[in-house]
C-alpha cells in the first residue's frame, strides 16, 4: 500500500501569485518527509501534463512575477522523486488533448479504473 | 480507546462554508473523545490571526457589541478549551511559509508554527486523514 493518492481537481488556482500549484508543492514537500504520495490529474488539471506549456513572465507596473510556473516540469520532478502521476484519459479526450501532447512520463487511466486504483492507498485526498 | 484524526484546511476565513464544516467536524470528534490534528495551509493560516476584529452592522443598525460578530480565532480558541475539558489533544499547526506570505503570524495560545514535515508526521500518527482543499 502507498500512503496517499492526491486527486488534483483544481488547476491554475492562484498559480501566478504563488509561482507554484500549492497542492503539488505540498505533495512534493511531504514526499521529502517520507510520505509516498502519488497524483491523479482529473478534469482541467489534465492540462498540467501538456508539454508545450510556456507561460510568460508578468508585470503590473514595476511589480513583476518573474517565474511563472511550468507544471509539466513540476510533474517530471515529482516523478523523478518517485511519485506516480496518472491522468484520466476520458478528461483529456473531452478537452481535445491527445496523449502525444502530454509528457510521456505520465500514465493514462480511464474513469472506470479509478476505484481499483484507490484500493492501493491508505489515504485518498481530493484537492 | 481514543483515535486521532488529521485534517488539512486550506480556505481563508469568511470565504467558504468549508471552514464551518471543518470546525463542526473537529468539535464532534473532540466530543467523542478523539484527538484532532489540524494543518492550516494557505488561506486557512489566517483563521487564528489574533488581530481579527468584529464590526457593527449598519444594515441591521446593530453596534459592534450587539452584533457579536463571530471571529474564527475565537471559535478555534473554543475548540482548544473543549479539547482541554474532554482531556483530548487538539494540535493546530499553521504552515509557516503561508503565514509569512500573509503576515498572519500572530495568534493566541494554542496554534503553533510548522510545515510539511509536521503534516507528514501527523499523517503517519493518525488513524484517519481528511483534506478540505480550496476547490473554487
Amino acid at each position: 500500500m502507498r500512503t496517499s493518492l492526491n486527486i488534483i481537481n483544481t488547476a491554475y488556482r492562484a498559480t501566478l501569485e504563488e509561482q507554484d500549484d500549492t497542492s503539488l508543492w505540498l505533495i512534493h514537500a511531504i514526499r521529502k518527509s517520507g510520505l509516498n504520495s502519488d497524483i491523479l490529474l482529473v478534469e482541467n488539471s489534465v492540462n498540467y501534463g501538456v508539454k508545450s506549456q510556456n507561460p510568460m513572465p508578468l508585470a503590473f507596473g514595476d511589480a513583476h512575477i518573474p517565474f511563472p510556473n511550468k507544471f509539466h516540469e513540476d510533474l517530471k520532478s515529482l516523478i523523478q522523486a518517485g511519485a506516480k502521476v496518472l491522468y484520466i484519459t476520458d478528461d483529456a479526450i473531452e478537452r481535445g488533448i491527445d496523449h502525444s501532447e502530454l509528457i510521456p512520463e505520465i500514465e493514462g487511466i480511464s474513469r472506470n479504473q479509478i476505484s481499483k486504483l484507490m484500493q492501493g492507498y491508505y489515504h485518498i485526498w481530493h484537492w | 480507546m481514543s483515535k486521532s484524526l488529521t485534517i488539512l484546511l486550506m480556505d481563508p476565513p469568511y470565504e467558504s462554508s468549508n471552514t464551518a464544516t471543518a470546525l463542526r467536524l473537529i468539535e464532534a470528534t473532540l466530543n467523542q473523545g478523539h484527538h484532532v490534528n489540524v494543518f492550516a495551509y494557505e488561506g486557512a493560516t489566517a483563521l487564528t490571526f489574533k488581530h481579527q476584529k468584529g464590526h457593527p452592522n449598519p444594515v441591521k443598525e446593530t453596534s459592534i457589541e450587539e452584533e457579536k460578530h463571530p471571529l474564527t480565532k475565537d471559535l478555534i480558541a473554543g475548540l482548544f478549551q473543549l479539547a482541554d475539558k474532554n482531556n483530548v489533544n487538539l494540535k493546530w499547526v499553521n504552515c509557516g511559509f503561508c503565514v509569512d506570505e500573509r503576515g498572519v503570524g500572530e495568534w493566541e495560545k494554542g496554534p503553533e508554527r510548522g510545515g510539511p514535515p509536521q503534516f507528514a508526521k501527523m499523517v503517519n500518527q493518525s488513524d484517519k486523514t481528511l483534506v478540505i482543499a480550496t476547490t473554487r
